[in-house]
């Protein structure tokens, strides 16, 4: 990570190609089987535009995005979304979620990064922040 | 039923320990495309000062799900999964977690506010490990809409 931060600064980016099998993927590991995620059917029954990502899928792989560039996980003092807008998942195409991080926030011992994730030109996370240790 | 107010402040039993596995880990972090090595590759957390592979940071759900599913189970709550929406997640870490760390969470609701026919439910689980240090607290806001 490096040492010298100025806000507005892109510390970390990537787009992330999510498909049915990630979905199914996630509810194996993180236990959480709404069949909205993966039954075509109930989510048109429950009024739903189709499949959708777990919001905490989308978390998960958003600030997975970041850790590399901080190298020690460890600094992750506090991590907090909104769920704005769903990522509908097509069965055939997916659904590609694009993230960038952006220092948002400097002092001399923390930093505030701001995540911007986005599908199909529609940010899909709201006041995603993430705080980090410096020293 | 619509949501109970009397819900707020309630706190529930702590979790039973939870025991976070080495391959648990892997998979979670394989799951959110985790690509850093510190996630699966045992040397990579040592050279870190880690004991063990380091959950991604919202592994942490994992946890906080044995308490939402407290929460869900008491009879007089009138939260219905079906109607509840995720609205907002957070997360406050001392550390990481970290592979055999054994892990007990301790729910409190924080806020409930009527919206509508329906609430917006605030709960906190803190998460601590087996020497009791606080380890994480996972703050979760959930938007349950009113009957029909």
């Amino acid at each position: 990570m490096s040492d010298v931060l100025e806000i507005g600064q892109v510390v970390a980016e990537r787009d992330v190609h999510l498909t049915r099998e990630s979905l199914v993927r996630y509810a194996g590991a993180s236990g959480d089987f709404n069949p909205i995620h993966y039954r075509d059917d109930v989510a048109a029954r429950v009024g739903l535009p189709g499949v959708l990502a777990h919001g905490m899928l989308t978390m998960g792989l958003s600030i997975e995005t970041l850790v590399p560039w901080l190298e020690d996980s460890g600094r992750i003092t506090e991590y907090g979304v909104r769920f704005t807008r769903p990522v509908v998942v097509h069965p055939e195409d997916g659904a590609d979620v694009r993230v960038v991080a952006t220092v948002g926030a400097l002092d001399d011992e923390s930093a505030r990064i701001d995540l911007t994730v986005t599908h199909a030109d529609t940010t899909v996370l709201g006041k995603a922040q993430v705080r980090i240790r410096l020293v | 039923m619509p949501v109970n107010p009397e819900l707020l402040g309630r706190a529930f039993a702590p979790t039973p320990p939870y025991l976070v596995g080495r391959e648990k880990v892997r998979e979670f972090a394989r799951a959110v495309f985790a690509t850093d090595p510190q996630h699966t590759d045992v040397s990579a957390a040592a050279a870190l000062g880690y004991a063990d592979v380091v959950a991604p940071p919202t592994f942490a759900m994992v946890i906080q799900d044995l308490t939402m599913q407290q929460l869900l189970a008491e009879p007089d709550s009138g939260i219905v999964l079906e109607r509840a929406i995720h609205a907002e997640q957070r997360f406050r870490y001392s550390r990481p977690i970290v592979a055999g760390d054994e892990l007990v969470a301790r729910l409190r609701v924080t806020g409930v506010r009527a919206i509508g026919k329906g609430a917006m439910v605030t709960s906190e689980a803190d998460v601590t490990d087996a020497d009791g240090a606080h380890v994480v607290t996972t703050t979760s806001v959930l938007l349950i809409g009113g009957e029909e």
